[in-house]
């Protein structure tokens, strides 16, 4: 018998129209445990380099973490992994809701699909019948609308579906799959899309067994109280009326304007206002006791849900205020858009018009106030109409197509990824590691763990550092409490900082856990629920896989360093590796290349960024290792590997 | 009290549909709680609570498996609540021939809420502690009730449901059979 997950893969080729059920090898649970860590080994596999992102040999993965469906608080999000059209290098996404623990309840950890449906079609999943349904009847539906035709068509309110929307259907890069109202984004839409793949409807009502029962349920039931008590999880902007966090510190329009005194209390009570007057409740994902996803009703539009800075996006790139993005929010979860990179998108197309580098002859019609050109180009985009079959590759594919100077506007992307719209003064060395070496692509998935800024006190920082149980070391400590400016820090805590900062998100997206109670939240007040302290027993409870703190950073580093060889595989290097040049005014190339070095050496890669021999084998990946020696990726002498790193714990 | 009359102790959870979020941990809980051996395994379809959901029309109801019902009711009601419209099926606890609510998956035996009868007994169930949102609150009231004959016993509801619901499958007369012959051997 299995414990903690089903043993049982389901693999769908829609060109040849087959399904098959394969019991996985439990050895690999060990080595990867769930999520991104066995998706990554899927790909890396069964995906060799070759493989276009819009070749049927591409494959779309949806894997369970190891703690959905067991009474663990919190775990719910379900990993999306392909290869992206974008970047040509591996997406990473993450959906909450319901979709990882009903796959469970199916009978199963991952659903990999390959090939490409002659017409749209959707997956029917219903525990051990799986069919491969035509979907003409929802063409052009919205994500939302698309779940709720299926969950009447199939007479049951627990059929859990992730969809795609118009977006999606067109190949659009930036489209996401949706779920409810929780969204899978960076660049996993458009290859669903690809694939004539409208819709996954899937249903379980079988038992997952818990290795050590009591034991997890009474450690759960203490977690879910922790957590529905602490102020230190969750999402708390879903609370706080107050978010000139964002307004004032972020860029507006195309990562272009800092508006340092936007926010006023006038504002926050009138937005307060728009909140309240147009919020029906706030909703949680499946077994969490947090509620952090707003869920707003405009009159006459589609009801919605977001999180976080995802009220913000549109707004702030049309330099418009709240109730443009709760107009406009709906439509675009309709069409499946990601409201992170799009709105960039516009921004920069509307840029590029008033830098006369489009035109009226590209933009017939283009109207004049910067939200109904928001309107005008999201037609465009998600129908692949005129300009907008360009802007739909995203920012820097489109500023090659459009040329005529249009490379310049491309400024906020690393590795063609739109980055968030952060432009500050002087370098953060820390942030700038995590820009340039992290491939979920955003730097909201891989910070989180230390905090963003110093403490002015010393009084304050000893307040802190004595209720902090989350750092995997006291050397972490140390480091907070001499920490006075924020961009000086030894080289060695910097890379150890980063490196625990990533190892959290690792955990999580092969557990299923959720930033907002661990990875990404503990920077943010240091009462997270979750770390590597108290994972690994959760993990043996569940699973009963023997698990402690230095076996869970193992599989971290694993996981981190089979994603790094397959990206590498793909063409990654060092010179790929740069943060928008205008991130930060103030630089210092010299510094940040040494400091790069380091990290590399500290990480286990060579100077150009390619995981050494010693490293992949130590961490059980020699065969990785000799695929990268037979494509010449690596050469014999590259096994000079970094010193001794077990990362940011040495013999704890 | 009078001759014929005797207190009885009433157990109710509480309700409040506006404050559930949907995280259906109430489900997880119960599903915990009533897995043979205990919590060693989950299954929200096994769960004698159910959040009743429907994200787009923003309505949630957390409903408690009552009990089994053989026939299907003939019409249902639409109850419209501050401009939202729910199904009567939203608010009703039975299993019953019309939906898949409350039956155990893999038998199809009826699935009934017992308040987490337990020695020692809980505070209060296990649907009510998981929820953190207060949706479910219990309550426990002192009533006077008429004395009748002996009550069943929760186990005696339980296995006259089961009881129930084998003979609708197959038939008394085969069951009697069955049983007989059982009890011989």
């Amino acid at each position: 018998m299995r414990y903690g997950e089903t043993g049982v893969n389901l693999e769908i080729d829609l060109s040849r129209g087959s399904v098959e059920k394969v019991e996985t090898d439990p050895r690999l649970t060990e080595l990867f445990l769930g999520g991104q860590g066995t998706a990554a080994k899927t790909l890396w596999d069964r995906v060799p380099p070759e493989v276009e992102p819009f070749s049927p040999d591409n494959l779309l993965i949806f894997t369970a973490g190891i703690l959905h469906s067991t009474p663990v608080p919190g775990a719910n999000r379900v990993a999306v992994n392909t290869f992206s059209p974008q970047t040509n290098l591996m997406s990473h996404s993450l959906m909450g809701g319901f979709f990882g623990p009903e796959m469970k309840h199916a009978g199963y950890d991952q659903i990999i699909i390959r090939g490409k449906a002659q017409k749209l079609v959707y997956l029917y999943i219903n525990n051990d019948k799986v069919e491969i349904r035509d979907a003409s009847h929802l063409q052009g539906k919205g994500t939302t609308e698309t779940g709720d035709v299926l969950k009447k068509e199939l007479k049951d309110d627990k059929v859990q579906v992730a969809a795609i929307g118009l977006a999606g259907e067109n190949r659009v890069y930036m489209a996401s799959i949706d779920h409810g109202h929780s969204s899978a984004a960076r660049g996993v839409g458009v290859i669903m899309g690809d694939k004539r793949l409208k819709a996954i409807a899937i249903r379980g009502t079988k038992d997952i067994n818990i290795a050590h029962p009591a034991e997890l349920f009474e450690a759960s039931m203490k977690l879910h109280r922790q957590i529905a008590d602490s102020d230190g999880c969750g999402d708390w902007m879903a609370y706080d009326e107050d978010d000139s966090f964002h307004h004032n510190h972020f860029a507006w329009g195309n990562a272009r304007t800092r508006r340092k005194n936007f926010w006023s209390k006038e504002l926050e009570e009138r937005w307060r206002n728009i909140k309240y007057d147009n919020m029906d409740r706030q909703t949680s994902c499946y077994n969490c006791p947090k509620n952090c996803r707003n869920v707003i009703k405009m009159p006459g539009k589609k009801r919605f849900g977001y999180k976080c800075y995802g009220k913000d996006t549109y707004h702030m790139a049309a330099f418009k205020e709240l109730d443009f993005s709760y107009d406009i929010l709906g439509i675009a979860q309709e069409y499946g858009l990601d409201s992170y990179s799009t709105p960039q998108v516009m921004a920069f197309a509307i840029e590029l018009y008033e830098a006369g580098i489009l035109t009226d002859k590209d933009m017939p019609g283009l109207p004049a106030d910067s939200g109904d050109r928001f309107y005008y180009l999201m037609e465009k985009i998600v129908r692949r109409e005129g300009i907008g079959d360009i802007l739909a590759d995203g920012v820097s594919h489109a500023a090659i197509r459009i040329g005529n100077g249009a490379e310049a506007y491309d400024h906020n992307t690393t590795k063609k990824f739109e980055q968030l719209p952060i432009k500050l003064g002087k370098v953060n060395l820390a942030y700038f590691l995590m820009i340039a070496t992290g491939e979920k692509m955003s730097i909201t998935q891989i910070e989180g763990s230390f905090p963003q800024d110093p403490m002015r006190t010393m009084e304050e920082r000893q307040k802190f550092v004595d209720n902090w149980t989350s750092p995997p070391d006291d050397k972490f400590k140390d480091y907070f409490l001499n920490w006075e400016k924020r961009d000086v820090m030894s080289n060695q805590a910097f890379c150890e900082i980063v490196d625990w900062n990533e190892a959290m998100h690792y955990i999580d997206d092969a557990t299923g856990l959720c930033g907002f109670v661990s990875s990404f939240r503990g920077q943010f007040g240091g009462d997270v629920a979750y770390n590597i302290h108290n994972i690994p027993a959760l993990i043996e409870g569940a699973t009963g896989i023997e698990m402690d703190k230095e076996k869970l950073w193992e599989v971290f580093q694993r996981n981190r360093t089979l994603v790094r060889a397959i990206n590498v595989r793909r063409g990654l290097r060092r010179k790929d590796e740069r943060p928008p040049e205008d991130h930060w005014a103030v630089r210092d190339e010299e510094k940040e290349q040494q400091l790069l070095s380091e990290y590399y050496e500290f990480k286990g890669w060579n100077e150009d960024g390619i995981p050494t021999l010693d490293m992949l084998d130590k961490l059980g990946l020699g065969y990785v290792g000799e695929d990268l020696l037979e494509r010449g990726i690596l050469t014999d002498n590259d096994t000079i590997s970094a010193k001794e790193t077990s990362a940011a714990i040495d013999k704890v | 009290m009078k001759a014929g009359l005797k207190k009885k102790i009433v157990k109710e959870i509480k309700v409040d549909i506006s404050k559930c979020t949907g995280c259906r941990s109430c489900e997880m809980a119960c599903s915990a709680f009533h897995a043979v051996p205990k919590y060693s395994s989950l299954n929200p379809s096994k769960a004698r609570i159910r959040v009743y959901m429907d994200e787009i029309r923003d309505i949630y109801v957390p409903i408690r498996a009552g009990g089994y019902t053989q026939a299907e009711c003939n019409g249902r009601n639409l109850y419209i609540i501050n401009g939202k419209e729910y199904s009567e099926c939203a608010f009703c606890p039975a299993s019953c021939p019309s939906r898949d609510y409350f039956k155990e998956p893999s038998s199809g035996l009826p699935l009934k809420c017992d308040m987490c009868e337990d020695e020692p007994p809980l505070s209060e169930p296990m649907c009510v502690e998981a929820c953190k949102f207060d949706a479910l609150t219990y309550v426990e009231r002192e009533e006077t009730v008429a004395m009748e004959g002996t009550p069943l016993t929760e186990k005696q509801v339980e296995l006259k449901a089961a009881y129930e619901s084998l003979v609708k499958t197959h038939g008394r007369k085969k069951l009697m059979d069955v049983f007989s012959q059982l009890s011989k051997r």
